[in-house]
């Protein structure tokens, strides 16, 4: 096993096996709590500040327990509070500036900021989140957090000489936020650098900016990477040198088509494996699930593996989202009593790859 | 002494309000995006847009006038993705950017349809003088394809070469016409396709009396493709002097250019106004540097423009025309 893991294992938990269930982070948002933004934004529409902080309030706490309902061992508030996953740390960071929508495809655009000048760490930017979901949770929260290669790459960057340089001043802030999380009780953080997939040449640059933002974080606290929709052969094994615990990867969605990739040289952190497609409005079904969760011990034993949905599941219909993660809990929990009874195997226990880490 | 001409390739960002609308009119899927044939609202929308950008042109005091290309969804693939013989595959990723277009599959042949035309022949009724074409080069646009018809590569860009020109016969009168070719540096061709590059290129311009700028973008040509092009008939080559001015001005240094040259001197990438002296500069250097004595100079962005919000995209075609309009700096 890698890393401080068994503190998210539940006293009741029903099997000796234990594989990790979590989640990538957004859900969709309520109806009634978009319209409270809408009104909230809505200058003649008598919506003070004070509803809509009992907005986000609501939404937090309802998500917060959806998720525990679905019985996930570490759950998240959905993102709720959150708009966009660059806007929203764009707005909280001094030295970032909105211009304007820009096309990312047909009609579908992003508000891409600026980096008009030196950033610096603004308001806070999570620790609210982190302690209102925690009060209203019994679960352990795991807090999602953008990763400062994907701040760097998704702007503009102005003040600086390049992505890379950028990259590595955001780093340093998002190392702020971490310790003021961990200070907060946080033990479960993960770092979403979806922009990674799209320049994989850049994986040194990534894990640099690793290094700084993990510098001083204590070791019970669980660190994850998420990267998805891309060409991992170009990542791996060179992102096993990343100083986190845990690789979020989304593998549904191209039906593993990429699995092997990690079979080539021993996985030796954890694997946190997609197993339900965020692009499909349609629950897969608990059978489904459970082989591709099997797909997922062909590369690393039980005790190194995480169970998640591809991505962020807020795009699709709030019931489809919820019947995937419940679905998704079930599985997992009837592989690990297969595992128990013995009546699965473990592929990757025979392999080159161990668990001796 | 050189003429500077200030121009774009095209492909401009919506105005703000016609993002809102064509969202409503249109949608957000992939089957929402331009067909090729609309109508009503959606057709009433494009034409108040492409008015606005044509009269923004006109303000800042830019030399060659584009349509704006504002109907192209699927970027330089457009002509492509319109066609009645084409089908649009999956969403793919538009080189090395965080945009999308969807994959035009070629299942028939590609007969010229005048979709660029139209756009030219509404354009040409409020611009009196120096409108320019802009276009995919051929190259650039077999690169983008995917050919479920002619069968071989080089059928194909011989296909999509002659589509092109038969697209360019139906133009009104232009000034220039601007062929985009990103991917003869982002998908360099290999041997014998260098040349059929070339060739193709070649055809394209044969179609027009207009002058003919081949602009690679997002790096500088491989040396042996930077001589082909040369090979083609052309007016003017473009150089990306901001993703890679070294190796462009080596280029021209090693190999010479044509008579004229397009210089992309202005960062289509980036909210970061460039200020006249600037731009102007980066021109004085690279005549310096090849000591050439250029008929024509086209100044402009580096790429397409729609990767900007509408403020800095304007505040840069300001500085593009007052650069030109500048006195030449004396080093």
């Amino acid at each position: 096993m890698t890393g401080p893991r068994d503190q998210f294992r539940q006293p009741d938990h029903p099997n000796d096996h234990f594989i990790l269930t979590s989640v990538v982070g957004s859900y969709p948002k309520p109806k009634w709590h978009d319209r409270a933004r809408e009104l909230f934004e809505d200058e003649d529409a008598n919506f003070d500040a004070a509803a809509w902080e009992e907005s986000k309030d609501d939404a937090s706490r309802l998500i917060t327990q959806e998720h525990e309902r679905c019985g996930l061992d570490t759950i998240c508030d959905g993102e709720m509070r959150r708009n966009e996953m660059v806007e929203y740390f764009a707005e909280r960071i001094d030295g970032y500036e909105f211009n304007g929508r820009v096309k990312v495809w047909g009609h579908n655009y992003f508000d891409k900021p600026s980096i008009a000048s030196e950033v610096e760490y603004g308001e806070q930017w999570l620790v609210d989140e982190y302690e209102f979901t925690a009060s209203v949770a019994e679960r352990p929260v795991k807090v999602p957090i953008t990763g400062p290669y994907t701040l760097a790459r998704w702007a503009f960057v102005e003040a600086y000489e390049d992505t890379e340089t950028a990259a590595y001043e955001l780093a340093e802030l998002v190392n702020e936020e971490i310790e003021q999380l961990v200070e907060a009780g946080c033990k479960y953080v993960q770092i979403d650098e979806p922009a990674l997939a799209q320049h994989e040449d850049d994986h040194a640059i990534v894990g640099e900016c690793l290094e700084r933002i993990t510098a001083g974080i204590p070791d019970d606290v669980r660190l994850g990477i998420h990267v998805c929709y891309g060409d991992y052969s170009r990542i791996y094994p060179e992102m096993l040198d990343f100083p986190v615990h845990e690789y979020d990867l989304e593998l549904a969605n191209g039906d593993y088509e990429q699995l092997d990739v990690f079979k080539e040289h021993e996985f030796t952190k954890d694997l946190a494996l997609g197993v339900t497609d965020v692009h499909t409005a349609e629950a897969e079904s608990v059978e489904t699930i459970k082989e591709n969760i099997r797909k997922g011990l062909e590369v690393v034993p039980p005790e190194q593996l995480t169970v998640s949905p591809d991505c962020g599941v807020k795009l699709l219909p709030r019931e489809v989202a919820y019947g995937k993660m419940a679905n998704m809990v079930t599985a997992t929990r009837e592989i690990e009593a297969e595992l128990d009874d013995g009546t699965i195997e473990v592929p990757a226990r025979s392999g080159p790859a161990s668990a001796d880490d | 002494m050189a003429q500077i001409v200030a121009t774009t390739p095209g492909l401009y960002p919506l105005p703000d309000w016609a993002k809102d609308e064509l969202s409503h009119l249109k949608g957000h899927q992939k089957e929402d995006l331009i067909s090729g044939n609309e109508t009503g609202d959606i057709a009433t929308t494009y034409a108040r847009a492409r008015s606005e950008v044509l009269e923004r042109q006109q303000t800042a005091g830019l030399d060659r006038i584009v349509e704006g290309q504002l109907r192209w969804d699927d970027m330089i693939a457009h002509p492509l993705t319109v066609h009645d013989n084409v089908e649009t595959g999956g969403i793919v990723r538009y080189y090395n950017n965080n945009n999308f277009y969807r994959d035009p599959v070629v299942q028939g042949e590609l007969t010229p349809d005048g979709d660029v035309a139209a756009e030219l022949d509404a354009a040409s009724e409020q611009v009196e003088s120096g409108l320019q074409a802009v276009l995919p080069g051929p190259y650039s646009l077999a690169d983008l394809a995917t050919d479920r018809y002619y069968g071989d590569d080089a059928a194909f860009l011989e296909a999509v070469a002659n589509f092109l020109a038969g697209e360019v016969e139906q133009f009104p009168e232009v000034d220039t016409l601007f062929l985009l070719e990103p991917s003869l540096v982002e998908n360099a061709p290999g041997d014998g396709t260098d040349e059929r590059a070339s060739e193709a290129i070649d055809s394209v311009a044969q179609a027009t009396d207009a002058d003919v700028v081949v602009h690679p973008y997002w790096g500088a040509l491989e040396e042996k493709v930077y001589a082909h092009l040369l090979d083609a008939d052309i007016d003017a080559v473009g150089f990306d002097l901001v993703s890679d001015h070294e190796s462009n001005v080596y280029n021209a240094q090693e190999y010479g250019t044509t008579d004229d040259v397009a210089l992309g001197i202005v960062d289509g990438q980036n909210t970061l106004v460039e200020t006249p002296e600037e731009l102007r500069e980066r021109i004085d250097w690279f005549e310096d540097q090849t000591a050439g004595e250029y008929g024509t100079i086209y100044a402009t962005t580096n790429t397409e423009t729609f990767y900007l919000p509408v403020n800095k995209f304007e505040a840069k075609l300001d500085a593009l025309a007052n650069a030109a309009d500048l006195e030449e700096v004396t080093a």
